[in-house]
């Protein structure tokens, strides 16, 4: 089964709402509750991180009956360096952000901790399609 | 034992049947039916907000009557620290313990001293190092109930130790056999509750296998007899009874078991709308950097709770101000116990269970389907979430349907479409006239004019 979240650009207000949305679905389904918090975590981290970097975008989630993945696509600025990107605390976000609490550069590797399979692809000035999948077996 | 899953009950004949509570349980447990707010017993979690928000005030607490104690041949009453806010006038812990006892008790100790013995409980555990960060405060039965439920994930996160009234009783009893030389099965002990979640949790207790607690007596059940008794005691005739200081009387007030403990990087969260928000920051990986979590159900704390009289923001300026006396008395006026507690009473023995009312089945792609149903479902109904099929939202509605205890039709509007399509499929029959019958003008193959 499909679901589908927009995610707007810079609206902190809103940011979570997927994450909490799709996380109340899988509690209905029965999805065992260490690994709804793993896509939780993994989830709203990216939600964050298009609310922040991207000119918003879509949050694409599929159960299938050994994982949940989530693809979060974007039509942003694109990420430069993918590696450095995935370290902790690297951060290209603007002091404005950081003054919200934003942007610590902890995004991308807590998703990658919170789960079983991540990859980015991004092309600079087009987007970033980042994929996570969770395992459920 | 009978299984007693929460403590609030309907007064059939009061309830009309309208939105209020069920528009506001935290947990969606209510539906109206024939016109009546049910409870799902299995869904509610004691907090107290029907209660609370029942405008014909038909929802109840359940509790124990005072006519219990008789059952035991000794009687300790256990008060909780939210007690002392109901007087306005009475500053003198003393002298509210002493009528306590008089309403028909043989003594009393304040549960308020055993919750700075879960402080210091608290306190070494948290100093082992053991305990998944942030600790959640286990102190209030309604938001473990609803961890248990509705976000599982964080039940980890639980303090392992036992609430303030369940060490007060254990210690009572201990403290009896002792030196009293009375036997176990003799003694009774009543905590004198704020709320009524504390009773299920003395049927039903979490962590632990059976409680040490006999009955949970409400205060706004004896407050009353108290105060009655209070106004006729003459100052000589105060006995000395409080042995708790002003930090285990903070306990009943939202802050007060973090700032007993010690632990400045704590949120202290009240009010079930407000402690929902910040449970769920915390599952989805919001919350950084924070030691502990205090989070109580009603707002302002246990003064808030739906047994007590007094306004809960009135409450906290009295017990204020009970505090600061307590504070300030003389050490004579404090009485001294032996303490004589260890790990094996305070700590949880059992693990707290998740528990899965909310799944749509057993089998993932089965509920699957059922959510797809939902969700279809969900995209006919109007989805203003007005209330008047009975359940709290259109989603709650739907998934009903989907589970099978309620129809689409329960939605007026639904069923206000469904009338319109059956007047238009019966305007559409009656020009329908047999081909034998003398023609009239709507008859749509008229032969007239040939």
């Amino acid at each position: 089964m499909n679901f589908s979240y927009q995610v707007t650009k810079e609206d902190f207000s809103s940011a979570g709402d997927a994450s909490s949305n799709f996380k109340r679905t899988l509690k209905k389904i029965g999805i065992p509750s260490n690994i709804i918090r793993k896509i939780a975590i993994a989830m709203y981290e990216a939600e964050i991180n298009m609310v922040i970097h991207a000119d918003g975008g879509v949050i694409e989630a599929e159960v299938l009956p050994e994982q949940v993945v989530v693809r979060l696509i974007d039509k942003g600025p694109g990420i430069e360096d993918i590696d450095l990107a995935m370290k902790e605390g690297f951060s290209t976000a603007t002091d404005e952000i950081r003054n919200l609490g934003f942007g610590a550069g902890m995004g991308l590797p807590n998703m990658k901790r919170n789960s079983d399979f991540l990859k980015v692809n991004s092309v600079v000035g087009e987007g970033t399609t980042v994929e996570i999948i969770v395992n459920l077996v | 034992m009978k299984k007693i899953l929460h403590s609030i009950k309907l007064i059939e004949e009061s309830c009309i049947g309208c939105t209020d509570c069920i528009k506001r349980c935290p947990t969606e447990a209510i539906r109206v039916r024939n016109g009546k707010a049910k409870i799902n017993d299995e869904v509610c979690i004691d907090c107290g907000m029907c209660v609370r928000v029942c405008r014909s005030h038909a929802k109840k607490t359940v509790t124990d009557s005072l006519e219990m104690i008789k059952g035991f041949k000794f009687t300790v009453a256990l008060p909780a620290p939210s007690l002392y806010a109901q007087f306005k006038k009475i500053r003198d812990v003393n002298l509210i313990l002493t009528a306590v006892k008089k309403i028909g008790f043989d003594d009393v100790f304040e549960v308020s001293k055993a919750a700075e013995f879960v402080t210091a409980a608290t306190r070494k555990i948290i100093s082992e190092g053991n305990l998944k960060k942030p600790v959640i405060s286990s102190a209030c039965p309604a938001v473990i109930k609803l961890i248990t439920m509705r976000f599982p994930s964080l039940i980890d996160n639980i303090l392992p130790v036992i609430s303030p009234m369940e060490l007060a009783a254990i210690f009572v009893k201990k403290y009896l056999v002792k030196n009293k030389g009375l036997k176990y099965s003799d003694i009774g002990v009543f905590f004198i509750s704020p709320c009524a979640a504390k009773r299920t949790n003395t049927i039903n207790p979490l962590g632990i296998q059976k409680s040490a607690v006999d009955g949970v007596i409400g205060i706004s059940d004896v407050y009353m007899a108290i105060l009655d008794k209070a106004t006729k005691i003459k100052q000589e005739d105060v006995e000395i009874l409080t042995s708790s200081t002003s930090r285990g009387i903070n306990w009943a007030l939202i802050g007060g078991e973090s700032s007993t403990l010690g632990v400045d990087n704590a949120i202290s969260v009240d009010g079930m709308e407000n402690v929902i928000e910040i449970l769920e920051n915390l599952e989805n990986g919001q919350i950084h950097d924070v030691e502990f979590i205090e989070a109580l159900a009603c707002i302002g704390g246990c003064v808030g709770g739906p047994l007590t009289l007094e306004n809960s923001f009135f409450a906290k300026n009295i017990l204020k101000k009970t505090q600061r006396y307590t504070a300030m008395s003389e050490a004579d006026r404090f009485r001294k116990f032996d303490f004589d507690i260890d790990e094996s009473d305070y700590k949880f023995c059992k693990p707290i269970e998740e528990v899965n009312f909310l799944e749509l089945d057993d089998d993932l792609s089965v509920a699957l389907k059922k959510l797809q149903m939902m969700n279809d479902i969900y995209q006919k109904l109007p989805m203003i979430d007005c209330g008047s099929c009975g359940a709290p939202t259109c989603r709650a509605l739907a998934e009903d349907v989907v589970r099978g205890s309620a129809n689409i039709e329960d939605c007026i509007f639904m069923l206000r479409q469904q009338v319109k399509n059956l007047a238009k499929s019966m305007v559409e029959l009656t020009s329908k006239m047999p081909q034998t019958i003398k023609g009239e003008e709507h008859n749509a193959n008229s032969f007239e004019g040939e």
